[in-house]
């Protein structure tokens, strides 16, 4: 039987090739000559449950990217480069991404790392502390990492959880004409039974003390593709508005459901992760007039986006497969992200030089970014980006919404301007829960004084 | 009870059967292997620690508490991520309620919790079998995770709902460290390894196995059948347990009871189907492959074929391939890695004068 040993050297060969395979691939690929391009890793998730709603992202951060490399020539000159890990939106998957590219490439270090996903997020906290890379989460990631003194090196940029439900509280004060009429108001929140649609119980238990209205709270237990018993309890309790902070499927068999038991769709407002075209269209014509809050406002009018529209995608050179993604609240977000992204690299790059940032830097230029009005014109980004200023006590800077509604075809501005919440009620509660944090995880929270460095 | 009335009933030869030599072969490839775990640990950088030795460690030890039961004793469970979550939340409590608790004992206390949670669930194995009793323990994988996320008590209120690891120390070592965490891990699979290769050899593996083969037979020969079979689940879920707990504290740092979900013990499951049923080996193989190849494939691809393909297309290219290697794998070999592995030696011990 001659070919029998033959097979087992075939499997020998294969298995000293994988071997071989597995070297090459995990070996830090290090080059001593100083490097010229910043690298930008991106945790991506283009296939798994979640990957029509993250395609359109990268689209728009890498898209603002090209923008920067062609038609500004890099950050102060500086060009940046990236490359891409699969993470399926799985926390498993997610630490591999990170723990594959915090190193840096070619020399370059991570100025600053994206993690998309609250759960990665999460297992990243304290690996980010150790490694000094910048965790940034927009609209998603821990609440209590606002306050920097307790996560040096995690980010809850723009707008929390709390911050979104105190948003939608006081819009719905700004419909029904000031926060002396939330009196006596009976408000819904149907969320997804985790960890991410309890977040808002605590504000929203604490805001409805203050201003008077009923806190009601409906789980919806994942995937939440039937929900008949949560909203026959809700035509019972005839609440006047609901908040709807949903994910995935949930948010359309919502929608569809609230219309089907005769509930007004304009009266449901639904939360970040509930605003999104790819939330609304599969629930058809009954969703028009639904609103949701966000910290990406969707459209293509914004100065920067008619920018990147003739300089990269009339030009060929954009990630988008679908342009009728073009101006989405998902590709607007991925756009959002970048330019947070590359102005506290560039804020780094104030103090350190115009050269490749490293984490420890790019902390430094997150605590100082400060987008204002003019900034944002200079940008083209006014209107989509709302203003931001960050600081070691307050790792959010923004904390504002805009409640956008759906017309059938796409999403209008509803709100007056960015609806800002209650951060000045809620910021001693949610450093009282860092400190609890801090104290359970023997941490030693840094001074907020030593900024001045 | 006579012991060839018992080994009668069991149709593979066990390994305690085997000549001496053969069982001292195993201590020296055992230890070695420990020892090359031990230097890799001194050796090797954060992303190995982090990425792939952690995860794949954590893993094996699960696949290795699902194979006693299921491998050993026969009995199907598809509860194992609701083990593990019994394991990480007991120990998270215990650690948090009982301060001062040396790690060992809020491991090994959190194993039990989830051994108990294991005899609980595994009751209905006394009346039902096979496919019958994965609704038995899918019921364990449903309830489980959704009370962690129900009760804020589990969690100690937090506002994500998510546990996070206390500080990891023993003895005045700060064990939080990826090397420290490392060793936390490799102690306490080799410990258990350890103990599982004693348990499949002694009295009450050998009545796990006949159990398993034809528990009228065993019953015949004088196996206490109620009791094998609890046995069977308590020992399986406490080493699932302790491997929740590691996956909670020593990888992941933060968890939520979404990190346990039904994914987890399909996952499991197919570590013991493609690393071979009834192996103690097969379970370290099986992650190898279940929880490294895929990883390895991504880093494969990511360095000679990005840009050149298209991002989206390049991943799914590569869940097609781990789906056809694992096709291939199970048709050339029905019985796991293991047994591939297994026939490899034996013609390896010939060659080239074969017959």
């Amino acid at each position: 039987m001659p070919t029998r040993p033959n097979r087992s050297f075939r499997s020998v060969l294969a298995a000293a090739v994988l071997a071989l395979a597995a070297t090459v691939a995990a070996a830090p690929a290090t080059h001593a000559e100083e490097a010229k391009q910043q690298y930008f890793p991106l945790a991506t998730f283009r296939v798994g449950a979640y990957a029509s709603s993250g395609i359109p992202v990268w689209a728009g951060t890498i898209d603002y990217f090209r923008y920067i490399n062609e038609v500004e020539g890099g950050i102060n000159g500086v060009k940046l480069f990236w490359d891409e890990c699969e993470t399926e939106w799985e926390v498993e998957k997610g630490v591999e991404c990170y723990e594959r590219v915090k190193a840096g490439r070619d020399g370059s270090p991570v100025p600053l790392f994206l993690p998309h996903g609250d759960p990665i997020s999460k297992a990243l906290t304290e690996k980010s502390v150790a490694d000094k890379i910048p965790l940034v989460t927009t609209g998603y990631g821990r609440t209590e990492a606002i306050d920097g003194r307790v996560f040096p090196y995690s980010f809850t940029v723009l707008f929390s959880f709390w911050s979104e439900a105190s948003s939608v509280v006081n819009y719905i004060a700004e419909i029904e004409g000031g926060k002396d009429k939330l009196k006596g108001l009976k408000i819904a929140t149907v969320y997804h039974d985790s960890p991410y649609g309890k977040e808002t119980q605590t504000p929203l238990a604490f805001l409805a003390e203050k201003y008077g209205f009923e806190d009601i709270q409906i789980p919806v237990p994942h995937p939440g593709n039937e929900q008949s018993a949560q909203w026959a309890k809700i035509r019972q309790l005839k609440p006047d508005y609901v908040f709807l902070r949903g994910w995935g499927v949930m948010t359309p068999v919502a929608i569809k459901t609230a219309a089907k038991t005769g509930f007004p769709v304009d009266h449901v407002i639904g939360g970040i992760w509930s605003g999104s075209e790819e939330d609304v269209r599969p629930a058809g014509a009954v969703g028009k007039g639904y609103k949701a809050i966000t910290p990406f406002p969707a459209g293509a009018d914004f100065e920067i986006l008619k920018k990147i529209k003739a300089e990269i995608l009339d030009k060929g050179l954009s990630d988008l497969k679908d342009p009728k993604s073009f101006g989405s609240v998902y590709y607007n977000s991925g756009v959002i992200e970048a330019i947070i992204a590359v102005e506290a690299i560039r804020t780094a790059q104030g103090k350190f030089g115009n050269r490749p940032i490293t984490g420890e830097e790019g902390q430094w230029g997150l605590e100082h970014l400060k987008l204002d009005d003019a900034r944002l014109k200079e940008i083209g980004a006014e209107g989509l980006v709302q203003p931001l200023e960050l600081s070691i006590k307050d790792h959010e800077g923004g904390g504002a919404g805009k409640v956008i509604q759906w017309n059938g075809e796409g999403w209008d501005i509803v709100s007056n301007g960015w609806v800002k919440s209650d951060r000045d009620l809620l910021l001693p509660l949610i450093y009282e829960r860092a400190a609890a944090y801090a104290k359970e995880k023997g941490i030693t929270p840094r001074s907020s004084d030593s900024a001045a460095n | 009870m006579p012991m060839s009335s018992l080994a009668a009933a069991v149709s593979v030869p066990a390994p305690v059967l085997l000549p001496l030599h053969r069982t001292s072969t195993g201590l020296v490839t055992g230890l070695g292997l420990l020892a090359v775990a031990v230097l890799a640990g001194l050796a090797v950088d954060d992303y190995w620690f982090n990425a792939i030795l952690i995860p794949f460690l954590i893993m094996a030890l699960a696949g290795l508490g699902l194979n006693l039961l299921t491998g050993y004793a026969g009995q199907a469970s598809l509860g194992t991520g609701a083990f593990m979550a019994v394991g990480a939340y007991a120990t998270y409590n215990l650690l948090l309620r009982l301060p001062g608790l040396p790690l060992p004992f809020a491991l090994v206390g959190g194993g039990l919790f989830a051994a108990a949670a294991g005899v609980l669930f595994g009751l209905p194995s006394l009346r039902i079998k096979g496919f019958y009793l994965t609704a038995s323990t899918l019921a364990a994988q449903f309830l489980l995770p959704w009370a962690f996320n129900q009760y804020g008590w589990f969690s100690n209120y937090t506002t994500s709902g998510s546990i996070s690891a206390p500080r990891l120390e023993f003895a005045g070592l700060d064990l939080s460290t990826p090397q420290g965490r490392y060793f936390v891990t490799l102690a306490a699979v080799a410990v258990l390894t350890w103990l599982s290769i004693n348990l499949v050899r002694s009295q009450a593996g050998l009545a796990f196995m006949a159990v398993r083969d034809m528990d009228t037979a065993a019953a015949v020969a004088g196996v206490p059948i109620a009791r094998t079979k609890l046995t069977a689940f308590a020992v399986s879920s406490f080493v699932i347990g302790v491997a929740g707990a590691l996956w909670a504290f020593a990888y992941l740092g933060t968890v939520d009871s979404r990190s346990f979900d039904l994914d987890r013990s399909f996952t499991v499951l197919f570590i013991v189907i493609i690393g071979g049923m009834g192996s103690i080996a097969g379970a370290f193989v099986g992650s190898a492959f279940v929880i490294l190849l895929p990883i390895l494939i991504s880093n494969v691809a990511t360095t000679f074929f990005a840009g050149a393909v298209d991002a989206g297309q390049l991943e799914n290219l590569q869940k097609i391939l781990f789906g056809a290697l694992i096709v291939v794998l199970l048709i050339k070999e029905p019985a796991g890695l293991a047994a591939l592995f297994a026939k490899f030696r034996r013609r390896l011990a010939t060659w080239p004068l074969r017959p």
